[in-house]
């Protein structure tokens, strides 16, 4: 059972009211830009919007899911309460006061820098100081996870740690060591000059800094949505999952191949030598082997329960899955966004495609699809499959739940894919406003209106969503079946301590940090005529 | 149950995994450092360690011997503006900047507010000033008035009364809402920024003056001029790319908007 209901509910909560708000914003977004409405005269408005959006559906959303979720898993699977609970909502107040720390100088104007702080542009320092709050609650959730499963290990010892304990431990202290980039970025480039102390700023080392954090962090979002992938879906549906070490391994290798990846973010950059370009390329393509492994043990996990239905046939057992169970129909369309997001995200990863796409709308629309579709429908998922535990009440919405998730899929396709399109087309991204007067303007113009009604559907669903949760607050009473996480079709009675602990893969993922960024750190430290002057936002007008 | 455990770093696993990775790192590495670099048919990198001090990103000169750009038979400006440029300034200089500021009531006004077709300068940006000065001084910026006014004039004289000017209190900057086009959104498909995007009323950069309720004939020339290339003192020509796209009536239409607090 989960002993602290009421920090698991704070954070979603939480998350879920600023995802509520800012998904208000990228609809608002996606309109003004488009056809359908004239010019934003004031484009500040917009870029003040981008970088709420950002921040909050970047950095504080999956945030404060991932530690919600990571602190429910912590109790469901090791049944026992949460050692350190007062230290988990010092964490949760320190997220609080970031945010609005962060956001009301976003809104006043100051801090129009967008989420991924653009140095040399600096804006007021209460925004940069309001992140790195966020940044220093969710480290101490980190830290939590981690004594939570080692005191466990110590109290047990022999026995595997379970599944869904060990995955959230590695998102953990992948979190962790990835938050390092951006802190340093913010810490010793960035928050310097925004408090008056210096004047220039080394932009190609912050941008080096916040590629160590940017693509990790993805990650780090898709952690909860794997974790339920192996631990929730196979047993909600009536299967068992495939294999217990196969998810393991996948765990471990997104720790290892998340972080020596990010400078495919700089493919742009001429601060960067070709070769470690080439390098980050490499090891990019090798993420796609967690992730391949994943979806072949989850498709043989479901199959496993259509066959226990009576699904017979190479085909025909697909026919036989449960699809009116919201977590099959939630996994089924995670996976086809999963697919369609990630051979998009080839492109991106590959040296020489990226230069066709680079800074486009095919970028937003990349990671619209992969974050907001395939990992925030599992958040979903996983809150619905939470719900009943955290409230005592049951889940009677299965209808509206399935129509909230078709709507979700259906609204992040229609969004996507024409965005993606409007990209190959060349529209830029992080415009407040687009000249669709050009030679190809109608085409643009009919993909950016086909998005915005995407992201109308979005609204509807994200509404569906906060109304299915609070319908449950109301709901009757139940009595509710203490939870259960998925059985291993063989159970694992021990396992090799490398699969059992996070040691060797904690070094490995620091290791290959320092073979892949090192030497690019070093040397942009060193090149003093790569500082530039700040350029101020924000100041008079 | 406890089993024996060999060192880590004889168990297979481990083992396993370090070599794996290893190869993967060691095999990107001779072709993203050695391989593909070499491919390119660069005279500059040749060699193995050429090839890899390249990949690595250490910067080296293409055209250190090459010949030097010609000398150009007009004055440029020499003026950087950072935002340190006048940040050092000495004590008292806004009060030596306001007896120094005597000289120029007689067209820019008592108080910084001019009430001919002279620029206004009470609360202009110091830094915007400062350019301006240096620029007539070394020839950047030509005018038969101006030129003669600071050439005996110390670089600390020109920060001084930059530095004046700018503490005079300004007009403000007014709202876009109802700005014309061209000062609000500007022309993206022409590179035409917006006016308010440097000049005020969205954002502001440094280098770039305050435009609002300065005289409709100064903003106008000064416009023409740029557009004709006979101002040149805009150091990365952005006033004459923009000023040279300009309609004659987007042109009318900033000078009405920026001109009308008169």
């Amino acid at each position: 059972m989960i002993f602290n209901k009421r920090l698991v509910l704070a954070h979603f909560w939480l998350a879920f009211i600023a995802f509520g708000a800012a998904i208000l914003l990228g609809e608002w977004q996606m309109f003004i830009r488009s056809p359908l409405h004239g010019w934003l005269r004031n484009a500040d408005l917009y870029y003040r919007s981008v970088t709420a959006h950002g921040t909050v559906m970047g950095y504080v959303f999956p945030t404060l899911v991932a530690m919600g979720f990571g602190y429910a898993v912590s109790e469901l699977s090791l049944g026992r309460s949460l050692i350190g609970p007062r230290w988990a909502w010092a964490g949760f107040i320190l997220i609080v006061i970031g945010s609005v720390v962060a956001s009301v100088p976003i809104a006043m104007g100051l801090d129009s820098v967008l989420y991924t702080f653009y140095p040399p542009m600096i804006g007021h320092a209460s925004y940069y100081l309001g992140v790195v709050l966020v940044v220093v609650g969710s480290w101490i959730w980190v830290a939590l996870m981690g004594v939570n499963m080692y005191a466990w290990k110590k109290a047990n010892p022999g026995k595997p740690v379970p599944l869904p304990m060990f995955a959230t431990v590695a998102g953990a202290f992948l979190w962790g060591w990835t938050a390092v980039g951006a802190a340093a970025e913010l810490l010793f480039q960035i928050l310097p000059v925004a408090l008056g102390f210096s004047s220039t700023i080394n932009a190609g080392l912050a941008r080096v800094l916040f590629s160590w954090t940017l693509h990790a962090i993805v990650y780090f979002w898709l952690m909860p949505a794997y974790i339920a992938f192996y631990t929730i879906v196979p047993r909600a549906i009536g299967g068992r999952l495939y294999s217990d070490t196969m998810g393991r391994v996948a765990f471990v290798l997104f720790l290892v191949f998340s972080m020596p990846i990010g400078i495919h973010h700089l493919f742009a950059d001429p601060q960067v030598g070709s070769g470690f370009k080439f390098l980050h390329s490499v090891f990019t393509a090798m993420v796609s082997v967690p992730t391949l492994l994943t979806v072949f043990t989850i498709c043989a996990s479901v199959e496993i329960a259509s066959r226990l239905r009576g699904g017979k046939g190479a085909f025909g057992w697909v026919k036989a899955l449960p699809w009116g169970n919201p977590q099959m129909l939630a996994l089924a369309l995670s996976f086809v966004m999963l697919g369609f997001g990630g051979a998009g995200g080839l492109i991106n990863m590959s040296y020489q495609l990226n230069s066709t796409i680079h800074n486009t709308q095919w970028v937003t629309a990349h990671f619209h699809l992969i974050f907001a579709g395939a990992i925030v429908i599992m958040y979903f998922a996983i809150a619905y499959d939470l719900w009943p535990q955290l409230t005592g009440r049951a889940m009677t919405d299965l209808r509206l739940i399935r129509t909230q998730l078709w709507l979700w899929f259906i609204g992040m396709i229609v969004l996507t894919f024409p965005w993606h399109y409007a990209g190959l087309l060349g529209v830029p991204r992080r415009m407040a406003y687009y000249d669709y007067s050009g030679p190809n303007g109608h085409t643009e113009a009919i993909t950016v209106i086909m998005s915005v009604v995407g992201g109308a559907i979005l609204v509807i669903s994200a509404a569906l969503f906060i109304t299915v949760l609070v319908r449950n607050h109301r709901g009757r009473t139940a009595d509710v079946a203490p939870y259960t996480f998925s059985r291993a079709i063989h159970e694992p009675k021990s396992v090799h301590w490398a699969l059992n602990g996070l040691g060797l893969w904690v070094g490995l993922m620091i290791a290959l940090t320092v073979t892949n960024y090192a030497f690019p750190i070093w040397q942009l430290i060193k090149l003093h005529e790569a500082q530039v002057p700040a350029v101020y936002v924000g100041g008079d007008r | 149950m406890t089993h024996l455990r060999k060192p880590w770093w004889r168990d297979r696993i481990v083992g396993g995994s370090l070599a794996t990775l290893a190869m993967l790192l060691l095999l990107s590495g001779v072709v993203g450092f050695v391989w593909l670099p070499s491919a390119q048919n660069d005279a500059r990198f040749k060699g193995i360690l050429d090839a890899i001090c390249g990949a690595a990103g250490i910067p080296r000169g293409w055209l250190a011997d090459a010949v030097p750009p010609l000398p150009t038979p007009r004055h440029v400006s020499t003026v950087v503006l950072t935002p340190d440029t006048l940040s050092h300034d000495a004590p008292g200089s806004i009060g030596r900047g306001g007896t120094l500021a005597l000289k120029c009531t007689m067209c820019h006004g008592l108080r910084g507010v001019s009430t001919s077709e002279t620029p206004s300068l009470a609360g202009q940006q110091s830094a915007s000033i400062y350019k301006q000065l240096r620029d007539y001084q070394t020839g950047a910026r030509s005018s038969a008035v101006m030129e003669p006014l600071v050439k005996d004039l110390s670089d600390q004289d020109l920060k001084d009364l930059a530095m004046f000017y700018g503490s005079l209190p300004r007009e403000p900057a007014r709202d876009l809402g109802n700005a014309p086009d061209i000062v609000a959104f500007g022309s993206p498909t022409r590179n035409i920024a917006a006016c308010g995007s440097c000049h005020g009323g969205m954002t502001s950069k440094l280098g770039a003056p305050w435009l609002d309720a300065q005289p409709r004939a100064y903003l106008r020339t000064q416009l023409l001029a740029f557009s004709h290339g006979t101002r040149r003192n805009d150091t990365s020509a952005q006033m004459r790319n923009v000023a040279a796209n300009m309609t004659p009536q987007e042109i009318e239409q900033a000078v009405e908007y920026y001109g009308s607090g008169r």
